[in-house]
């Protein structure tokens, strides 16, 4: 193989594919974020889901519907954390 | 669709344009946190949806949509960083960045441009190569998948490699070597 054809190999190996379940989290930032904008709007008002939020918030978020990926459940966490 | 039309589609509210936008760049980030700053495990995966998520949050700020690439490169690095500093809490970006990264940065670049470059050499070559190359898939894996001959497909991928090159050589982004 010429060098020049080597470093065509070299750069198409430079990009991986990331993680099937990353890319599937990243797009799904703006639907997930959403849903905890409303989970929280109603966690704001009921002082029973705040608790349990709180308490469990992996199982809280299943519940509501959203998976609790990692990135689900540190975004959570923070804007929880701004109660 | 162009990184401009996609943009403007993601900053319209549409969904569908915001999962194009991440297939899109999701192997640079990926590279750049992996590569560029050497994250794995945990740390890549915080780094690489921190990107995103701060992506989205901010798109509006975005002055040239075209320019959305070396936007997410600069939005990634400051992550990388950020991310260094609060856990060698050092201060100036020069300490914590590795001293290649810029190296790297580069060499991502050039390899955005062949993939550009694949995807428009069509099929079966732009899969082929990036299973072998990017996927790391073996001779017998890319011949079961295919459904080829698993004694042709180093010869293919050469061919193919050949055909990316003409391909790149014809749109100017690789220089035709000197007649001799």
């Amino acid at each position: 193989m010429t060098d020049d054809l080597e470093q065509l190999g070299s750069l198409l190996s430079a990009l991986p594919p990331a993680p099937e379940a990353w890319v599937a989290a990243a797009r799904e930032i703006p639907k997930v974020g959403a849903e905890l904008d409303a989970l929280l709007r109603r966690a704001a008002a009921d002082a029973e889901l705040r608790s349990k939020l709180i308490e469990d918030l992996e199982s809280a978020l299943n519940e509501a519907g959203i998976a609790p990926t990692r990135w689900a459940v540190a975004e959570a966490r923070a804007r929880l954390s701004s109660f | 669709m162009t990184d401009a039309q996609l943009v403007a589609s993601c900053r319209a509210g549409d969904e569908a344009a915001w999962g194009a936008l991440v297939d899109r760049f999701s192997r640079y980030v990926y590279a750049i946190c992996t590569q560029g700053f050497r994250f794995n495990g945990y740390d890549a995966e915080d780094a690489f949806q921190d990107v995103f998520t701060k992506a989205y949050e901010q798109l509006g700020s975005l002055r040239d949509d075209a320019a959305v690439r070396p936007w997410l490169a600069q939005l990634t690095r400051r992550v990388c960083i950020d991310r260094l500093r609060a856990a060698k809490r050092e201060s100036p970006a020069e300490d914590v960045e590795p001293p290649d990264v810029d190296d790297v940065l580069s060499t991502l670049d050039e390899a955005i441009a062949v993939r550009q470059a694949l995807a428009g050499i069509g099929e079966p070559c732009g899969e082929m190569l990036d299973r072998f190359f990017a996927r790391d898939q073996s001779y017998r894996t890319i011949a079961e998948e295919l459904e080829l001959p698993a004694g042709t497909i180093a010869s293919r991928i050469s061919r193919c490699l050949e055909k990316l090159r003409a391909a790149m050589e014809d749109s100017g982004t690789l220089a035709r070597p000197e007649a001799r």
